[in-house]
């Protein structure tokens, strides 16, 4: 019998396992962030697949700036009963409310959620957090490690990154020190809607085509929101729209689009001539290097 | 459509041409998307060019920008009808030596650039080296700048016979030399018609049919067990990890080591279901026929063909620390799932780069160094030759107090010199 050749997207997959597992027996105490977004509802498909019959042994976390989605709330909750998990929340609004943070002039929460997420590692002493991040995104991360190591203030530094050598994780770190784990680093956003599609991985529905109210602003299309959007000329109209990317209201942009099954969303993709985040995402858009700046102070 | 997926790695000297190759692949199988090209445009507007600097799309780091220099080893994807590709784009300046074994660790492929001008240099042979030594399968020469020498076969013929002799003499079997210009675009992604004189592959044409079968897949089966998975409601126990080498199917008599049981496995499992049969790179869950205590960095291995078990090791060290090393160090040794303590004995020869030559032992290691070094590990470790098996043969040294990695490690000795 000859060895059934793996393809790309089993190649992907099984790396990913291996990293799971690998987290699962050096780490005390690992997460998984998990925002209701394709890339972190992947996350937890391979999760599953990697420990399966037995339970994912992490649990999640979502930093919910309060700009949210309804369909993906409900998206996530569903998923968290479903599949069994234990999810914690950490909220921004908590976090204003006591004026740990301050609302912004431009409404976005978008840079807030660095602070929670700092709080909440510290509070529950997590060791290592799996974040949906892939290299292909932006031009930092495709300097991010596999396994990152993070300082006791939730720092990356890029200058003295450990080199991450065959498949051989060095996941070492200090008490208050944590590791960043990225499993889907190689893959690219097509592998990603490959394999969702292939995989019949259920996803929040905002990524599919639907009629919404829209309004322009910056060349996106926004939608309406409590973080202060439509202001001043700006007007609503209904558009036929999707989302690529699920973040922050006020800093994440529908497409227009017709597609709405999984092989027209493909097709899509494949066609565009515009990255994800270079699509949809404003935050991306403030500085030459505003993700490897984000990033050093600890953003995932 | 099913598609493979190819790792690579690219290696050559500051001025070789290297991002020029990396930006024309990405560019020409179209990778490079618009608002990448326009905030390529916008930034190279504001640094006072008048044309796009393609190395912005490629230079990530602010650091990098600044310094017009590639620091660190980054990784590019693309794609073409027929296969993915991860290329790791690795710096070419002398210092950053320690980022091509790291892109090299996991290439089943390497892209070494010369510039048709100068040919072979002290950094090709450098890089070819390393290449070598880390037992890079497939080794691609791109004698680039075909242009700046008048598409002249007889330059190009030189400079292929002058590496053809290099790489013998390093242990490559087989080296594919094509000439290109990453500039205009010769041979890259186009057929040139510069030269037709030339009837190899294109670059891509090359990366696209090159065998992606790892040389683990015919070695014998190893397993490194990761973690062990248990579900009490149905009492399933399973020993889950990736296939390191060889094939592992249902009813394989194994030995686990260090321990030395040898036992079946019952069934390979994945969450999909059992599998037939599993090759190199699968992750999978094995379950065995008897009840054996087996633990997180215990490996399975052919019980016909295991690994040695030894506390002794003699190896190759790339040392890529500020931090020099010293014979009687005590580190902490990766290696597979487990990681042991160990003490470093006596410092053996040192390859010198340059002259591709083992000169006499230093007394201590400095960055980028490359030794030979015997090792006491605290537990007995089952290794394999890195010659024989590269996952059977790889480890890492780490620094107790900072959890840095030191070194990349090979057991035995990889590089075999012919006079």
């Amino acid at each position: 019998m000859t060895v059934p050749v793996m393809d790309a997207l089993d190649s992907l997959e099984s790396e990913a396992i291996h990293i799971f597992r690998e987290v699962a027996g050096e780490f005390d105490r690992p997460v998984i962030l998990f925002s209701g977004g394709k890339d972190s509802t992947l996350l937890v498909h391979l999760a599953v697949k990697a420990f399966a019959p037995a339970p994912v042994p992490f649990p999640l976390l979502h930093v919910d700036t309060g700009h949210n989605y309804a369909e993906v709330i409900e998206f996530r909750d569903r998923i968290v009963a479903e599949k069994g998990l234990r999810l914690e929340v950490a909220h921004v609004q908590d976090w204003i409310d006591d004026g740990r943070l301050t609302e912004r002039p431009d409404g976005t929460r978008n840079p807030l959620q660095t602070v929670p997420l700092l709080d909440s590692i510290v509070e529950h002493r997590y060791d290592a957090v799996f974040g949906g991040g892939r290299r292909d995104e932006e031009r930092a991360r495709a300097k991010e490690r596999i396994m990152s190591l993070r300082d006791g203030f939730g720092r990356w530094d890029p200058r003295s990154q450990r080199p991450e050598l065959w498949n051989l994780y060095n996941g070492r770190h200090a008490p208050g020190e944590h590791v960043r784990v990225f499993p889907i680093s190689n893959w690219t956003e097509l592998d990603v809607w490959r394999y969702i599609q292939r995989e019949e991985i259920e996803l929040p529905s905002i990524y599919f085509s639907h009629r919404r109210e829209v309004f322009r602003r910056d060349g996106m299309w926004l939608a309406e929101g409590p973080w202060g959007g439509p202001r001043g000329s700006e007007a609503l109209e209904e558009r036929t729209v999707r989302y690529r990317t699920v973040g922050d209201g006020s800093c994440t942009g529908a497409v227009e689009s017709t597609a709405g099954t999984l092989d027209e969303i493909i097709a899509e993709v494949t066609a565009s001539r515009l990255t994800e985040r270079g699509a949809t995402r404003a935050d991306d858009r403030m500085s030459e290097a505003a993700m490897e700046d984000r990033k050093r102070e600890g953003y995932f | 459509m099913t598609k493979d997926l190819l790792r690579f790695a690219t290696a050559g000297s500051v001025d070789d041409g290297k991002s020029t190759l990396v930006g024309r692949l990405l560019y020409d199988t179209k990778s490079v998307l618009a608002d990448q090209i326009e905030a390529v445009q916008r930034a190279s507007v504001d640094k006072g060019l008048s044309t796009p600097d393609l190395s912005l799309l490629v230079d990530g780091l602010r650091a990098e920008r600044e310094q017009g220099i590639t620091i660190d080893v980054a990784y590019r994807y693309f794609s073409t009808p027929t296969r993915e590709f991860v290329l790791a784009d690795t710096p070419g300046h002398v210092q950053y030596t320690r980022n091509t074994v790291t892109g090299a660790s996991t290439a089943e492929l390497a892209v070494l650039l010369v510039d048709a001008r100068y040919g072979v240099v002290e950094q090709t042979r450098r890089h070819a080296a390393v290449l070598a030594l880390l037992r890079v399968p497939r080794l691609v020469l791109c004698i680039n700048k075909i242009d700046l020498v008048g598409y002249d076969e007889a330059v190009l013929t030189a400079i292929g016979k002058d590496f053809a002799e290099l790489a013998r003499s390093l242990g490559f079997e087989s080296v594919v030399t094509i000439p290109v210009s990453a500039l205009v675009g010769d041979n890259v992604v186009e057929r040139s018609e510069h030269t037709p004189w030339y009837d190899g592959p294109t670059l891509i044409g090359h990366l696209e049919s090159v065998p992606v079968t790892p040389p683990e897949a015919d070695a014998p089966f190893r397993l490194p067990v990761q973690y062990v998975i248990r579900e009490h409601a149905t009492d399933y126990r399973g020993y889950a990890g990736q296939v390191a080498s060889g094939t592992v199917r249902p009813g394989d008599a194994i030995v686990v080591l260090p321990g030395g049981h040898r036992t079946t496995v019952e069934s390979v499992d994945t969450a999909d279901g059992p599998l037939e049969l599993a090759g190199a790179g699968r992750s999978v869950t094995i379950r065995l026929a008897d009840d054996i205590d087996i633990a997180r960095g215990d490996v399975l291995a052919a019980a016909d063909a295991p690994p040695r078990v030894t506390n002794e090791l003699e190896a190759t060290l790339c040392w890529l620390s500020d931090k020099p090393l010293r014979p009687g160090a005590r580190l902490l040794l990766k290696h597979g799932a487990r990681t042991t303590q160990v003490i470093v004995g006596a410092l053996g020869d040192r390859l010198d780069t340059d002259t591709i030559a083992y000169v006499g032992a230093p007394e201590t290691l400095a960055i980028n160094d490359i030794a030979r070094v015997s090792l006491r590990t605290a537990d007995a470790l089952p290794v394999d030759d890195y010659a024989d098996i590269r996952t059977g043969g790889s480890f890492l040294l780490i620094d107790p107090p900072t959890g840095n990695t030191l070194a990349a490690g090979l057991v035995g000795n990889p590089l075999t010199l012919a006079d």
